[in-house]
């Protein structure tokens, strides 16, 4: 048997949607500003070889706007996909979605993060 | 209303395609020479660039309508922008932007330079 009260619980808003919505917000004002520097930066490039792209992302001036970059773009679709799942996905497969897009974001972090590092912190080639 | 779903088509395209290409340019370039070349093969050498230039400009022309569309978003927040002529201009001119953005970058990538 169960009460009325054994029945609700946890069901109804996570309190959560503020803050997803806002942090939305947040990342778009951060993305906006990021990725015009980026795209200028990859149309000013003199060459697209390995020598260069390498010697320009050794630059801190370089690495660490683009760490930025890649947490607030990866922060961005996080939350976006979140919603884009919820629209289109019901019952199970939402669960499943969310957790694979969790993972995905993850993993992107981490490789695009180390990569950055790796070439910032590499011997000079 | 066409504007809304690129929205949405823009950024699960940039979110699904973009990062990762842009995540491999990383990996590569951290991985040494010889990985950098495998990605440059890619999208500089293989149809003779066309995989380039296909991803390439899909992915500026996604950028920029997104850009546009999430700044036309920042007002409609603000509460601006609700009216019928003001709501329907501020989405052409979204697309105007996008378009002429990403003319604008190709053309300085592949003619100016």
């Amino acid at each position: 048997m169960r009460t009325a009260i054994g029945r609700v619980r946890g069901l109804g808003s996570a309190k959560q949607g503020t803050h997803h919505w806002w942090n939305q917000r947040l990342t778009a004002g951060s993305n906006l500003l990021l990725m015009l520097w980026f795209v200028l930066l990859l149309a000013r490039l003199p060459a697209y070889d390995y020598a260069t792209v390498r010697e320009t992302l050794r630059s801190a001036w370089v690495a660490v706007p683009l760490l930025l970059l890649i947490g607030s773009v990866v922060y961005h679709f996080r939350l976006g996909l979140q919603v884009v799942i919820e629209d289109y996905q019901h019952n199970e497969s939402r669960v499943v979605a969310m957790v694979v897009l969790n993972l995905y974001a993850a993993a992107i972090v981490v490789i695009a993060g180390f990569s950055i590092l790796k070439i910032a912190f590499g011997a000079a080639a | 209303m066409l504007v809304s779903i690129l929205h949405r088509a823009t950024g699960v395209a940039m979110a699904v395609a973009g990062v990762p290409i842009l995540t491999w340019w990383l990996a590569a370039t951290a991985a040494g020479a010889e990985s950098y070349a495998t990605f440059r093969h890619v999208f500089f050498e293989v149809a003779g660039g066309a995989i380039g230039w296909v991803v390439g400009i899909g992915l500026t022309l996604a950028l920029f309508l997104h850009m546009g569309n999430g700044v036309r978003h920042l007002f409609l927040d603000a509460g601006a922008l609700f009216e019928l002529r003001r709501n329907k201009l501020s989405a052409l001119a979204v697309l105007a932007f996008g378009a002429t953005a990403t003319v604008l970058f190709w053309f300085f990538v592949g003619v100016v330079k």
